[in-house]
């Protein structure tokens, strides 16, 4: 990892900058909203980025279910942490958007609320898994991701059979989009994704080595004889 | 225009800022890793 990684870091941030560029500069102005469409190529990227990162953590949240496995527990944790962030940047960059173009920071319009209600799932599970000293915690955690999956269609397909005040989507969905367009939103999404991918890398060997930390000083508490014990338990959950 | 920078400039204010929770996690790690080789090392 020590070899790559700073590759991989140093490709992802040129196409990051190459699709701000792309999104800035090449991408055509939109004829009625102006520059503020541009929004729509970090808004977008991010959405789609928050929805596979869900997915991820919905099978490996099965996958838990199933094996007991600890490496699908630790992806599960980690694309659900991820995922928060990218759908934060959707629920930021959206009403920032809509200010400009309906008149108002935010309406309870069908897609808003369930994108709002998925953020507060996967929120109130990272808050459980952060709390929780249950041995039954990951257990729980990857029921409660399960139902929260159920949720990423349901804001997905929402435009498609409900009348919403959100645009109708891009691609697939009846609208048509200038190739140009196309063209910028997919660079961005591939940029957002290849940073979305090394944020989990990372994210997944610090937990892992903290897990290696917890169990390396639970151990270490077990074979010390009582009344030396200097450590809490609180001290080697910390991070 | 304002709009279109406030959106791109938070977008990358909320990862910076997840960036930077996940470097202080990794330095309180280190931290706790080297104060149990200390610690391992004096007994």
């Amino acid at each position: 990892m020590k070899r790559v990684f700073p590759i991989l870091a140093v490709l992802t941030a040129a196409l990051l900058s190459y699709a701000l560029y792309e999104a800035l500069v090449v991408a055509p102005t939109e004829q009625t909203m102006g520059d503020v469409q541009r929004i729509f190529y970090y808004h977008v990227p991010s959405a789609w980025t928050a929805f596979i990162l869900f997915s991820i953590n919905f099978v490996a949240s099965v996958v838990y279910l199933i094996r007991r496995s600890n490496k699908a527990d630790i992806v599960a944790l980690v694309t659900a942490e991820v995922g928060v962030v990218f759908c934060t940047v959707v629920l930021v960059t959206g009403p920032i958007w809509a200010r400009p173009v309906w008149g108002i920071w935010w309406t309870w319009d069908l897609r808003l609320t369930l994108t709002l209600v998925l953020w507060l799932i996967y929120v109130s599970y990272l808050v459980l898994r952060r709390f929780s000293s249950s041995g039954q915690t990951p257990l729980l955690a990857a029921v409660l991701a399960i139902f929260g999956a159920l949720d990423v269609p349901l804001v997905y397909f929402s435009i498609w059979f409900f009348r919403t005040q959100h645009p109708q989507p891009v691609i697939g969905g009846g609208g048509s989009i200038d190739p140009r367009m196309l063209h910028v939103l997919l660079i961005n999404w591939l940029a957002f994704s290849c940073f979305a991918a090394l944020v989990c890398w990372s994210r997944y060997y610090l937990e892992v080595l903290r897990r290696e930390v917890d169990e390396t000083l639970a151990l270490e508490a077990l074979l010390e004889p009582r009344g030396s014990q200097t450590r809490t338990s609180q001290t080697w959950r910390a991070g | 225009m304002s709009y279109l920078y406030a959106a791109y400039i938070a977008t990358w204010a909320i990862h910076v800022g997840y960036l930077s929770t996940l470097l202080r996690r990794y330095v309180r790690l280190r931290n706790e890793i080297a104060e149990f080789n200390r610690r391992e090392a004096k007994q």
